[in-house]
């Protein structure tokens, strides 16, 4: 098997897997749902340790069974999940239909540590359009290495949202790819409160002119969890934009980590790239580790990073706190409005509430 | 064929000039056998009547040196670096000049043409001229130091490292290698080992030294790797401020410089580090150049302290050259500001990095980065602020400017916080020059590469402020100078 990355790959300095390398994970058995799992009335997909799970799910025509395929990745994740992927699912969306919105969701019971590696693949035809909202969470100790790759042809639009609520013992490692042909977007949030470690990579291409994407995330952190957000956005066409909004919120010893870089070739001229990257430090204890790169090599362009790191602002609790809002409702206020715009390229409504109301619901959890 | 010759002609008169330090002084030199072994160590330190224990540094550093592998994280390409096939010392021969009457008429004509004052009656009587002492580093040694007595009036000391070494071992033995520890990195190492000269300076406590002090580096022999040394310390409550000036001629080969710089500021005291570095940049299909690879670094090690580099980078077909601070005294303060400009194939990989360890500790970082023709500038930098570091602040901003579809313009900044009272700010942007501006200027009857010089000017107008006066006129001409065929 492919060995784990550590930390001597620049793409790993700030996320160390040897407590993931120490455990010897079993192959996943049939477990059984001890917890509700989410249902927003909408078609559901669901895994179960890792396989797909017919009984829980109303899986609409369009998704089919996973298909193993030829991966010859230079990423060591990648890599193991190629070796190791036994279950996942193909979507395939023809031209010109508008799919409306799936969840997609991972369970995971594990009695003994399991590890886990699904791979599935998204391809939207011309100007197809399709919603996503992938859950991952369960209990025990095990390690969820899911790669997603995806295809959108021109016109299409694809909306990722995600939430990844795994175990406070789960290693989640995930890698998503996309293709995005012309004038295609791709519009993801990631909303990650669970796990022990967790990391979501993303490998975006912007291939055709006027291609779009959003990679957008939140990560809220505490006790001794790490979440690391890794993005590489190619700009390989003229005329695209790509924006990224990345929050984190830690809380006691947590470590949030943001590497995110623009890539923009020669051929594409009026590239409009934005990273911004913001973190509330809100314990003595917390760290966040940065790293906005940008690599340019088209002379027409508007590229930009920003980075802000800091406390709560002690005037705006005092102004909160002056007008009669309670020192806890008022960090509350203050953090959701920290929030509010990483959430924006979330525009299905429904996906909406689910992720404000997980962010409640983790606030209600401290 | 008249016609042929004369085009040649005119080509290398007007490659001459866009690099006019490009003269080669000829001059009797003694240098020691090409290659580097402990013997060519051993040799150097012989050579400068070192004492046992500064040959003994050498000759670690030159074992870490080689069980240590070239870096290979920088973004510059370049064939490998033959460290055998260079001459590590290379001075003017004969005795060492006691004063400045007995330095080679040569090398003081040499100066003069690269209009540095090492005549002090000269440099008293003009109006204009800056009252500046100069340390002059010719290939491996100081050939002359100006203004030594008014200098050692206020107590402070300025002279070239090798004399240091001799008169003032206890300061030396104590701050040498105390900020940039030989192992620290592979030139560092391969400098601890084969360090010529360099300049020294001490500035005793509560002493604001009576001028600006300087340093001109020069290398003039070929295959020959320059590798000075530079040691300043600030005591209590003193301040300093301190200009670098490079040159070299224009050859083919490439050549090596790799210098350390190590700044310690005590409690109170201040050192002002500017450079205008402006080696030669190898002509414009790429050939020849130096490679700079530099390792500065700064200790604000007492309370209240403040380090400041200014840097305007524009020679080189290779820099990599982080300035950096460690803040470790509460209060005290680390500044960058830097300009670096990229033309033909010119390659440049610099930043800083801001080690916060003291309470209420500040930095401030700007850069500036003009890519043109064919060239990749990248800036890289680390924030660091460690959990001790509370209060701390903060400010960078990165600008990247591209002239040109040919070239590269990166930013990879690195920014870790442990501490939740402090607060970082970072900002980066990359563009091109706005079509309106350059309008706006065209319009009032400028020639567009007027236009780009004045619009560059601007855009870099926060890191020249910083310069001291003289360096500032300089540097704004040669930021003309050499993007000079980068538009049309």
């Amino acid at each position: 098997m492919t060995a784990l990355p550590t930390r001597k790959l620049e793409a790993w300095r700030y996320t160390e897997l040897k407590s993931l390398a120490a455990i010897s994970f079993a192959e996943p058995k049939p477990a059984k749902i001890s917890a509700p799992l989410p249902d927003l009335g909408l078609p559901r997909i669901v895994f179960v340790n890792g396989s797909f799970n017919a009984a829980l799910s109303n899986a609409p025509d369009f998704v089919g069974p996973f298909a193993k395929v030829l991966d010859d990745s230079a990423l060591p994740l990648v890599q193991i999940n190629a070796a190791n992927a036994q279950d996942g699912i193909t979507i395939d969306i023809p031209a010109g239909i508008d799919a409306g919105a799936i969840m997609l969701i991972s369970y995971a019971n594990a009695a003994e540590p399991i590890a886990f590696h699904p791979r599935h693949r998204i391809v939207l035809g011309t100007n197809a359009t399709l919603t996503i909202i992938e859950v991952a969470l369960g209990q025990g100790v095990y390690w969820h290495n899911p790669v997603t790759d995806i295809t959108l042809q021109e016109g299409a639009t694809l909306g990722h949202y995600r939430l990844q609520d795994e175990s406070a013992e789960a290693f989640h490692l995930a890698t998503i790819r996309a293709d995005i042909a012309e004038k295609a977007a791709y519009e993801s949030f990631s909303l990650v409160v669970g796990g022990k470690l967790s990391r979501a990579e993303f490998h975006t291409n912007l291939n055709g002119p006027n291609a779009s994407t959003h990679l957008n995330a939140a990560q809220l952190l505490r006790g001794r969890q790490h979440a690391d957000f890794t993005s590489v956005v190619g700009h390989k066409a003229p005329n695209c934009a790509s924006r990224q909004t990345v929050k984190s919120v830690l809380f006691d010893h947590a470590r949030g980590v943001f590497q995110g870089r623009i890539e923009v070739a020669q051929i594409a001229q009026k590239t409009d790239g934005y990273q911004m990257n913001q973190a509330l430090l809100l314990s003595p204890h917390a760290e966040i580790d940065i790293k906005p790169e940008l690599e340019i090599f088209a002379d027409d362009v508007k590229c930009s990073h920003g980075a802000t790191i800091g406390a709560l602002d002690p005037e705006q609790i005092f102004y909160l706190r002056s007008r009669g809002i309670p020192e806890d409702q008022a960090r509350a206020m203050l953090i959701r409005a920290f929030l509010t715009e990483a959430l924006e390229p979330v525009t299905h409504e429904a996906a909406r509430t689910f992720l404000e109301d997980a962010i409640e619901t983790w606030w209600a959890r401290k | 064929m008249a016609a042929v010759t004369e085009t040649l002609e005119t080509v290398d008169a007007l490659a001459a000039q866009k690099y006019k330090y490009g003269f080669e002084t000829n001059i009797a030199m003694d240098e020691f056998p090409k290659g580097l072994n402990e013997n060519i160590v051993k040799l150097i330190s012989a050579k400068k009547n070192e004492p046992e224990w500064l040959l003994a540094w050498r000759l670690k550093a030159y074992a870490l040196w080689r069980s240590m592998e070239e870096p290979d994280w920088a973004r510059i390409k370049h064939p490998p670096i033959d460290y055998e096939n260079l001459y590590y010392y290379a001075a003017p021969s004969g005795p060492e000049p006691k004063s400045l009457d007995e330095v080679d008429p040569e090398l003081i004509k040499m100066y003069d043409k690269l209009g540095i004052p090492l005549n002090e009656r000269a440099a008293l009587a003009g109006v204009d001229s800056p009252n500046v002492a100069v340390d002059a580093v010719f290939d491996s040694v100081s050939v002359a130091t100006t203004f030594r007595e008014t200098l050692s009036k206020a107590g402070v000391i300025f002279c070239p490292i090798s004399e240091a070494v001799r008169e003032h071992p206890d300061l030396v033995k104590e701050y040498l290698g105390s900020v940039v520890s030989i192992g620290d990195n592979y030139f560092s190492a391969l400098n601890s080992a084969v360090f010529s000269d360099g300049s020294f300076v001490y500035i005793p406590k509560g002493v604001r030294c009576p001028m600006e002090l300087s340093t001109y580096f020069r290398i003039n022999a070929r295959n020959t790797g320059q590798f000075e040394r530079t040691l300043i310390i600030a005591a209590e409550g003193a301040s300093v401020s301190y200009l670098e000036g490079c040159t070299a001629p224009m050859r083919d080969e490439n050549q090596l410089h790799a210098a350390v710089v190590e700044l310690v500021a005590l409690d109170d005291a201040k050192i002002k580090y500017s450079t205008v570095q402006n080696w030669y940049p190898g002509d414009a299909e790429g050939k020849g150049g130096i490679y700079n690879f530099v390792t500065k670094r700064g200790n604000c090690k007492g309370k209240n302290s403040k380090i400041s580099w200014t840097q305007v980078e524009t020679g080189s077909a290779i820099t990599w050259k982080y300035p950096s601070c460690i803040l470790k005294g509460d209060n005290s303060v680390g500044e960058f500001y830097s300009v670096a400009l990229t033309h033909n194939y010119q390659q440049a990989d610099t930043g800083t990095k801001m080690i916060h360890i003291g309470k209420n500790t500040t930095s401030t970082i700007i850069s500036k980065g003009i890519s043109a023709g064919h060239s990749n500038n990248t800036y890289r930098g680390l924030v660091k602020i460690l959990p001790g570091a509370s209060g701390a602040r903060n400010f960078t901003q990165c600008d990247s400017l591209l002239i040109g579809d040919q070239c590269g313009a990166h930013t990879v900044p690195y920014i870790e916080s442990r501490n939740m009272s402090a607060k970082v700010e970072h900002e980066a942007t990359t563009s091109k020059i706005a079509e309106d501006q350059l309008f706006y200027c065209r319009s009032r009857g400028l020639s567009e590469e007027d236009a780009v010089g004045l619009i560059v000017n601007g855009f870099c107008k926060d890191v020249l402020k910083e310069l001291p006066m003289e360096f500032a006129v300089e540097a704004q001409k040669l930021l003309a100078v050499s993007l000079e065929g980068s538009v049309g």
